[in-house]
C-alpha cells in the first residue's frame, strides 16, 4: 500500500517536472499553428504555403515580437504598442509613442486577421505583410532601428541562434526570416470566435437590440465594413477634417495621386470595444462619439466619401442598437489565447 | 565581416543557372562587366568633377541600381532570360561583374534587361540576397525598391550643403519607373560548349541626369520619392550602351 502510494508520489513529480521541463508555460504543437480559414471567411490574401507554419517558426516570431532589442534602445518592442489585451492595439494612446519618449503621427492599429489585408498601415502604403515591420522598426519615431543592427543583435544572441537553428535548421540569421516568423506569428493572429461570428453560425443568440443593431449596420455601415472582416479595404475619407498640426494626407502621399488624399484605409471592427481611441489619428476616445460624429452629417469635412452622406441623421436608439451590436465583435477567445502570450513572462522555470 | 558588403559581394559573385528553353546542361559561360562613366570619363566617385547639361559642375558620392531578368537574344529570335536580380554598387567593384552560367550555346544578337525590380517582384515580400531590404535600396513606408540610387555635390544645388540625391523607384502607375532596357549587338555573340563570353555594359551618369530632360540642380537637386521620378527613370533607361568587344 505504501509502495503503491510512493509510485503515485513518484509519477506525479515527474509529471509536474515535465511540465517545467518544457520551459514554458504552455506548448505549442504544429495543431496550434496549422493555417485554418474560419468558415465564411474569403480566401485569405497571404498565401502560408509559402511560409508553412511550424511551431519553431511561430515560437521565434513570437519571441522576436515581444522582444525590445528590436529597438534601437532596447525599450520598445512590437507588443509595446501592439498589446495582447486589446487586440494587439493600444488603448489610450490617440498616437503611437516609441523609443525616446517619441511620439508617432498615427494611432496603433489592432492586429488581427492581417493573412486577410491586401495592404498594411493607415495609408496602404505596405504591400504584404512579410514587409510591413519594416516601416516601424525603422521608423525614427517608433523603433528607430537599422536592419542591419537588429541583425547584428539576433546573431551575437545564443538564444536567438538557438531558435533560428531550430526554424531552419541551419545557422543562417537573415532579413527574410526574421521577417517570415513574424509574419506567422502576426498572420496566425485571427478573431472568429466573437459572439457576432457564434451568431452568424447559429451556436449563440442576440438580444432585441443587438439584431436591430446588426440590421441598421447593414444598412448604414456595411458598404465600407463589410462582413465577415468588417472591411472592404478601400480607403474613404470618413468625414473628419485633417489635422493642421499633423497635416496627413493618407492615401494620397502613397499614390501620389491628388483625389487620394486624405483617404485612409476603412478599419475593420473586430474587438472594436478594446481599441479606443478612434480614427487614424486616435482623436475620437470612445466608440458612442463615433458614432456621433457618423450621425452628424453637418460636421463632415467637404471632402467627405459619398458613403458617408448616405448614412444620414441616426436617431439615439439607433446609435445605442448599433452600440450595443459592435460590442458583440468583441472576441475574448482571440483576446485570451495563450498562444500570443509573452514568452518572456515565463514564470516557470 | 560587415554584412552588406558581404551581401553585395555574395550576390555579384552568384552563379546563376539561366532558364532554359531547351534542356541543356552545360552550354556556356556569360561574364558581363559594367563600368559606370560620366560621358567619356569613367566614373570615380567623390573625387571626380563633372559638369552637367546646364554646365553645372558636380560630384558624384554614390551609384548604385538594380539590373535583373537578363535575357539575350538569339540569331533565331528565340530568348534565353535569367530571373536574378543584381545591385551593382560603383563602391563595390565585385558588384560590377555578372557571371551567367550555363549559357545555351548559340548566336546571340542583343541583351534585354530591367533598370529597377520587376512589380511583381515588388509585391512578393521578404526576400533574400540582391533584393534584400537590408541593401539600403527599399521603401519601408511605402512597400518598394528603390531602384536607382545617385548622389553628390554640386554647388547649383539649393539642397542643404548643396547635395544631390536622387533616389528613384516606384512599380505602380502613373509614377512607375521600371524600365526596359534592350541593346543590340554591334556583332553576333557566340557562346560556345564550355567558352567564355563577355558582354561590356556602360551606364552614364551624364544620361540619368540628362538623357531625356536635362536636370537643372537648382530646381531639381533631389527626388526621394514620385515626385518627379518618372522624369529621372526616362533619363536613366538611356545611360546604357554595350559592346562585345574586348
Amino acid at each position: 500500500m505504501k509502495t503503491a502510494r510512493s509510485i503515485m508520489l513518484l509519477a506525479l513529480v515527474l509529471v509536474l517536472a515535465s511540465f517545467a521541463g518544457s520551459n514554458k508555460y504552455f506548448v505549442i504543437t504544429a495543431e496550434d499553428v496549422a493555417f485554418k480559414v474560419p468558415d465564411g471567411f474569403p480566401k485569405p490574401v497571404y498565401d502560408f504555403s509559402s511560409n508553412h507554419p511550424s511551431p519553431e517558426v511561430f515560437i521565434l516570431g513570437r519571441k522576436l515580437f515581444y522582444d525590445p532589442i528590436l529597438s534601437r534602445d532596447s525599450t520598445i518592442s512590437c507588443a509595446s504598442c501592439h498589446q495582447r489585451l486589446f487586440a494587439f492595439g493600444h488603448i489610450d494612446h490617440a498616437l503611437s509613442h516609441g523609443i525616446n519618449g517619441l511620439i508617432g503621427t498615427r494611432n496603433v492599429p489592432p492586429l488581427q486577421n492581417l493573412a486577410w489585408n491586401p495592404a498594411f498601415m493607415w495609408d496602404g502604403g505596405v504591400n504584404h505583410i512579410e514587409m510591413q515591420p519594416l516601416s516601424p522598426l525603422t521608423n525614427p519615431l517608433e523603433m528607430g532601428e537599422t536592419l542591419s543592427h537588429i541583425l547584428l543583435k539576433l546573431r551575437q544572441n545564443e538564444h536567438y541562434r538557438k531558435d533560428f537553428q531550430a526554424a531552419w535548421h541551419d545557422t543562417v540569421i537573415n532579413t527574410e526570416r526574421m521577417l517570415k516568423a513574424l509574419a506567422q506569428f502576426t498572420g496566425l493572429m485571427i478573431s472568429c470566435n466573437s459572439r457576432y461570428d457564434k451568431y452568424i453560425r447559429g451556436a449563440d443568440t442576440f438580444s432585441a437590440i443587438e439584431k436591430n443593431g446588426l440590421a441598421f449596420f447593414r444598412q448604414k455601415c456595411a458598404t465600407c465594413h463589410t462582413e465577415p472582416l468588417f472591411t472592404n479595404n478601400a480607403y474613404r475619407n470618413n468625414g473628419i477634417r485633417p489635422d493642421t498640426a499633423l497635416n496627413d494626407s493618407g492615401r494620397g502621399r502613397i499614390t501620389g495621386t491628388m483625389s487620394d488624399n486624405y483617404m485612409f484605409k476603412v478599419p475593420g471592427l473586430r474587438n472594436v470595444e478594446r481599441t479606443y481611441p478612434y480614427m487614424h489619428d486616435g482623436r475620437i476616445r470612445n466608440l458612442r462619439s463615433v458614432l456621433d460624429h457618423y450621425a452628424d452629417p453637418n460636421q463632415f469635412d467637404t471632402r467627405a466619401s459619398p458613403e458617408m452622406r448616405r448614412i444620414g441623421v441616426l436617431s439615439k436608439d439607433q446609435k445605442d442598437a448599433l452600440y450595443a451590436f459592435l460590442l458583440t465583435l468583441t472576441d475574448k477567445e482571440f483576446i485570451y489565447d495563450k498562444r500570443f502570450i509573452d514568452p518572456f513572462i515565463d514564470t516557470v522555470k | 565581416m560587415n554584412r552588406p558588403t558581404h551581401s553585395i559581394f555574395a550576390m555579384a559573385t552568384l552563379v546563376v543557372a539561366m532558364l532554359l528553353s531547351h534542356t541543356v546542361v552545360a552550354g556556356g559561360r556569360l561574364v558581363i562587366d559594367i563600368t559606370n562613366r560620366v560621358g567619356p570619363q569613367v566614373l570615380s566617385l567623390d573625387s571626380g568633377s563633372y559638369t552637367n547639361a546646364l554646365a553645372q559642375p558636380y560630384t558624384v558620392s554614390m551609384f548604385k541600381y538594380y539590373i535583373g531578368k537578363i535575357a539575350l537574344r538569339e540569331k533565331n529570335g528565340s530568348e534565353v532570360r535569367s530571373e536574378a536580380y543584381y545591385l551593382v554598387n560603383e563602391s563595390e567593384p565585385a558588384s560590377k561583374t555578372i557571371v551567367l552560367e550555363h549559357v545555351p550555346i548559340g548566336d546571340y544578337t542583343g541583351i534585354s534587361f530591367f533598370t529597377g525590380v520587376d512589380s511583381a517582384d515588388n509585391c512578393s515580400g521578404a526576400q533574400d540576397g540582391a533584393l534584400d531590404p537590408l541593401n539600403a535600396m527599399f521603401w519601408a513606408w511605402n512597400t518598394g525598391y528603390i531602384f536607382l540610387k545617385l548622389e553628390g555635390r554640386a554647388p547649383a544645388s539649393r539642397s542643404s550643403g548643396h547635395l544631390l540625391e536622387y533616389h528613384i523607384g516606384g512599380y505602380r502607375e502613373p509614377h512607375n519607373c521600371i524600365r526596359h532596357i534592350a541593346l543590340r549587338f554591334k556583332k553576333s555573340l557566340p557562346v560556345v560548349e564550355g567558352g567564355t563570353a563577355h558582354v561590356h555594359l556602360n551606364a552614364d551618369v551624364a544620361a540619368v541626369l540628362s538623357g531625356k530632360e536635362r536636370i537643372d540642380f537648382a530646381q531639381l537637386s533631389s527626388v526621394t520619392d514620385f515626385h518627379n521620378a518618372t522624369t529621372i527613370a526616362d533619363n536613366y533607361a538611356t545611360m546604357w550602351s554595350v559592346s562585345t568587344e574586348k
